[in-house]
């Protein structure tokens, strides 16, 4: 069901975890869905220079959240928020069309962040 | 590093006895003849075939000629309810089924008040189980039958059926019972659990899939849903699956003998996997009746963390089992089962089955009792809802 690429994002997440200096941070979805993504940012100079996570979901909602935290490290924020959620699963070789939909939050968790940041 | 497969999955379906096996390959081979043509090797599978409805039928304490066999427990399931409610008509149109009733009985429900029947549905109390007064509150004048579970193929909660039977039958009501997960790994007997109706299928013990059966008693009106050749007293029309068949009925003769110790070393595997979880894991939580439940079934929910994440870190272990999680269904909502015990969709979300059998060995429980505690820490460690 799903690529190798994203099972080993699954099993072996990078960059998990909290961050206690975050300069932003967005959380989106809902307990009930089943899904809820919660990623962390450090901002340097309107440069991303680190991205963590915190994923309650299935195996595409952890995987999807973990490579876009790869992604957005070094970016400007402009060029970061142009990922779209097709790159993400293409990144991870693509994804089971039932789980886009639900699972792949993390390109609006890095929106919210930004937005909470700029306020 | 590869891991051994350890399947917990034997509430889905179970792998075939090798003897069972054995004692139907001649089926395929040689003793091939439809019981239905007149020559030697049709007349010899008839008479096979009225052996092995003898073989079910004693084994559930039923007369031979009350067993018919179908294709699954979901047609057995289908005939009961579309066949009675169809065939009872003068008496009424009110069907009650419990809210959670395998699908194949849900759904036959769901088609018949479609098509101008009236169905209620049975609440569940926090462990799944029914309570006889619902029955006898929902029962009306025009009703016609209830269908109650032996046993919830999700979370192993038994139901008391032989005090919901003997309401069925003080008000004239029919009796139905899906024995699925019941018939073959604890004794089943129609006449001390008072069914009218009784569905069974071969491979959940150890049979092979493609035969299953309905128990009918004599008398009881029910109209026939296959249509065609006569088969099975016109009952169910379909060429007989004879190796099918043979092998169901090889099941149910080592079932007669080896159950009862199964059975006993199957509550021990199961109790030592639920308190062992229970102790080792405090987000973990048991689904079903702590007591009056199935020997082989154990169901948790973990809170914070999610099943198909969970199912697929068992799987890297080699580990099968399943999840009512609403990520792992192809409709995508959680289980239903689940929802009809009060719980919230957040804790369905983290629910995890595992269900053993014949051949799961005391060290496969401690292997998964380890594996799943290593499992909730790596997924406590991403979820959001943990305070670290």
């Amino acid at each position: 069901m799903y690529s190798k690429k994203a099972m080993s994002y699954f099993k072996k997440p990078v960059n998990i975890g909290g961050m206690d200096d975050a300069d932003a941070i967005g959380e989106v979805g809902n307990l009930v869905c089943g899904d809820v993504m919660k990623i962390y940012l450090k901002i340097k100079d309107n440069v991303i220079t680190k991205a963590t996570f915190e994923t309650f979901g299935c195996v595409s909602a952890i995987a999807s959240s973990s490579m876009l935290t790869e992604m957005v490290k070094g970016k400007t924020i402009e060029e970061a928020l142009k990922i779209t959620k097709q790159d993400v699963i293409d990144a991870l070789d693509g994804l089971p069309a039932i789980k886009i939909h639900c699972s792949v939050l993390a390109t609006e968790a890095l929106a919210k962040a930004v937005e909470n940041y700029r306020k | 590093m590869k891991y051994n497969n350890i399947y917990t999955d034997y509430a889905a379906t179970t792998p075939v006895d090798p003897r069972v096996v054995r004692a139907m390959m001649p089926y395929f081979l040689t003793n091939i003849g439809n019981p239905a043509s007149m020559h030697k090797m049709g007349q010899n599978n008839l008479k096979v075939l009225e052996k092995c409805r003898n073989t079910v039928a004693s084994f559930v304490g039923a007369q031979t000629k009350e067993i018919v066999f179908t294709g699954s427990a979901s047609e057995s399931n289908n005939l009961a309810l579309k066949g009675t409610m169809w065939a009872n008509k003068a008496k009424g149109n009110h069907l009650i089924v419990s809210s959670v009733e395998h699908d194949c009985v849900l759904e036959s429900a769901k088609w018949l008040s479609k098509n101008g029947f009236e169905v209620s549905y049975l609440p569940v109390d926090e462990y799944g189980m029914i309570n006889p007064k619902d029955v006898e509150k929902t029962i009306k004048k025009n009703t016609v039958l209830v269908s109650v579970m032996q046993a919830n193929n999700e979370i192993g909660t038994m139901n008391p059926i032989s005090e919901i039977a003997e309401i069925c039958h003080k008000n004239g009501v029919l009796f139905h019972t899906d024995a699925v997960q019941t018939c073959g790994k604890i004794p089943v007997n129609v006449q001390e659990i008072g069914a009218d109706l009784l569905t069974a299928s071969s491979h959940k013990m150890y049979g092979p899939k493609g035969a299953a059966f309905l128990y009918i008693k004599t008398g009881t009106k029910i109209e026939p849903w296959m249509h065609g050749g006569g088969q099975e007293n016109g009952m169910r029309s379909s060429t007989v699956n004879m190796p099918a068949i043979v092998g169901f009925a090889k099941a149910i003769e080592i079932a007669k003998k080896e159950m009862a110790g199964d059975e006993k070393r199957l509550i021990i595997l199961r109790d030592k996997l639920i308190k062992n979880i229970l102790e080792k894991i405090p987000t973990a939580k048991l689904n079903g009746h702590p007591i009056k439940r199935l020997p082989n079934i154990a169901s948790f929910r973990f809170a914070y963390i999610e099943g198909e994440s969970i199912i697929y870190w068992l799987n890297e272990y080699g580990i099968m089992a399943s999840t009512g999680s609403a990520c792992s269904s192809p409709k995508l909502t959680p289980s239903h089962v689940l929802m009809a015990c009060g719980l919230r969709k957040e804790e369905i979300h983290g629910s995890l089955r595992l269900s053993l059998g014949k051949w799961t060995k005391e060290k496969d429980v401690d292997f998964i009792i380890d594996k799943i505690q290593i499992i909730v820490k790596k997924l406590n460690k991403l979820s959001p809802f943990i305070k670290k």
